[in-house]
């Protein structure tokens, strides 16, 4: 249990510090399909190499590489669209590793590639985990001047000299690595939910980039050791445990949150801005 | 003083095989307004993204006092259409403005006091001290193009490559922007707005462009702001087929 726990923060904090960029850059569509991509590369890998962690790791990157060239090649070579060739490659290369695992040699837990399986975490898994997040948070820290500029828009970015291409690449490596992480504690198919989650609650609560940094990657935690508790106590899935608690924080703040939820735009009155309320205020007062 | 010139020397732009900007020429001097007319398609943003390197060159090049630009430069800033920024990205008006230091610290520079006093005067030129600490989400259009325009300020640039900055603006804030980039041609930079609403262009510019593919007129306001110039760019088809550069008028065949 407590190496899942070790897990599962580690995995929260990475995923919801990277949820920053998914939510300001709408990243969303092309984030779930690199984690459906990584199917068809993990079953491979286990076929051919076997169950060892680090044979899965790899395998799920190429397998997450290739369809991300593919979705470059297909858009820039047809009248295809990147969305739809995202959406095409992302089922096919879905689909093919469903049937990839229902051939391989070695009995296999489809469902724990599919949602997760943390309380099954071992120690090398736990290996991997660590030396992804000492590759990603390090990243994102060292280049988060020229990240900052490409997240507010790419093209004044390339024209002020960011090195626009290469830091996108790297941003998409270390999303995959991030993915590839998430597999332990979610799996494929709600790797989406540890990625969006995190950064969507910070964006209600606060108007700093950093606060949606570092503040995703606490939420990110947080939820993901919250949902591991929960699935312990109730005997329940850990993985749609995490997102749920993850998605409820979100909903808390959707809600609650003073700045932009909900319910305190209904209390408060119905003014545009600081200024439009300055001048109620004084004519009210007259 | 020296004026530079901004010289662009047979500018091609091609995609797919089609010329979007043809061999166009000019010899640019900074402390002008200028206005980039011609109708849609007519490769006006095609144009800056050139001069700023983000978009190919087939042919041509690019010189600022004395020196060749191939790509991004502190000297040149662009800035693209209100359209394309997110203005619900989480940063305040001062934080905007601080991303123009970029080209001067880099990636891992020290934002030092001389970054800090560029950021405040160019807070303080475009009248936005009050709104520094504002979310760019809660200004109005006006002030967010007078921040955009902050931004390009605190990089130093002498000149400025507006894409339709006047674009959604009410009489007030096109006042306000139109004396903002007064002010920068005083102080002898250069800008060069795309526009599209031709009766304003007499009191916001100072010199015009008349672009459709190619270079069809440039020079001063009195000179060349005219009906023959306009009826030539908004009415001349360059390419015909289907590689007709658009005009947003009556198609006439060019026999020039």
């Amino acid at each position: 249990m407590l190496r899942a726990l070790f897990g599962c923060a580690l995995i929260g904090f990475t995923n919801g510090v990277l949820s920053s960029f998914i939510v300001l850059r709408r990243l969303a569509l092309m984030a779930d399909a690199m984690a459906h991509s990584l199917l068809p590369g993990v079953a491979l890998a286990l076929i051919l190499f076997g169950l060892a962690p680090v044979n899965l790791f790899f395998g799920g990157l190429v397998a997450a590489l290739l369809v991300g060239l593919g979705v470059q090649i297909i858009s820039g070579s047809s009248r295809i669209k990147e969305d739809t060739s995202l959406g095409l490659l992302f089922a096919c290369a879905f689909s093919l590793g469903l049937v990839l695992l229902s051939l391989s040699p070695a009995r296999v837990n489809v469902t724990h590639y599919l949602f997760g399986n943390i309380l099954g975490l071992s120690d090398d898994d736990l290996w991997i985990i660590y030396l992804i997040s000492c590759i990603v948070l390090p990243l994102l820290v060292v280049f988060q001047r020229p990240l900052l500029l490409l997240m507010f828009e790419p093209s004044v970015a390339a024209s002020q000299g960011v090195w626009v291409k290469p830091l996108t690449y790297i941003l998409m490596s270390l999303l995959v690595l991030a993915m590839i992480s998430s597999l332990q504690a979610v799996g494929v198919v709600l790797a989406l939910g540890m990625l969006i989650a995190p950064a969507a609650t910070i964006y209600l609560c606060s108007d700093s980039f950093a606060a949606m940094f570092w503040g995703g990657g606490v939420i990110g935690t947080l939820g993901s050791c919250a949902g591991l508790f929960v699935s312990y106590w109730l005997n329940l899935p850990s993985g749609a445990c995490i997102v749920l608690v993850l998605g409820m924080i979100f909903f808390a703040a959707y809600l609650f949150s003073p700045k932009y939820g909900v319910l305190s735009k209904f209390l408060r009155r119905h003014h545009l801005h600081e200024e439009s309320l300055a001048r109620w205020e004084e004519r009210t007062g007259d | 003083m020296t004026t530079h010139h901004l010289e662009i020397k047979d500018l091609t732009v091609v995609y797919h095989r089609v010329p979007a900007v043809h061999h166009v020429s000019l010899d640019l001097r900074c402390g002008h307004r200028v206005a980039l007319l011609g109708p849609n398609g007519a490769g006006k943003t095609t144009f800056f993204k050139a001069l700023v390197g983000l978009v190919p060159k087939e042919t041509g090049m690019v010189v600022f006092g004395g020196h060749g630009k191939a790509g991004a430069d502190t000297d040149i800033a662009y800035l693209p259409q209100r359209s394309v920024i997110d203005w619900d990205f989480p940063i305040t008006a001062r934080g905007m403005v601080e991303m123009g230091r970029y080209m001067r610290i880099g990636n891992w520079g020290r934002f030092g006091k001389r970054d800090a006093e560029a950021v405040d005067l160019a807070l303080r030129t475009m009248d936005l001290d009050d709104l520094a600490e504002r979310q760019i989400s809660a200004l109005s259009g006006g002030q967010q193009q007078r921040a955009f325009l902050a931004r390009s300020l605190a990089q130093e640039a002498h000149v400025f490559l507006l894409d339709e900055p006047f674009t959604g603006l009410d009489k007030t804030a096109q006042d306000l922007l139109g004396e903002a980039i007064r002010k920068l041609a005083e102080a002898g930079d250069l800008v060069i707005a795309s526009h599209h609403d031709l009766k304003s262009v007499p009191e916001l510019f100072d010199q015009v462009i008349f672009l459709n593919g190619e270079l069809i007129a440039f020079g001063d306001i009195g000179e060349a702001f005219n009906e023959e110039n306009i009826a030539r760019a908004y009415r001349t088809q360059i390419f015909s087929g289907a590689h007709a550069h658009h005009s947003g008028l009556a198609k006439s065949t060019c026999t020039g």
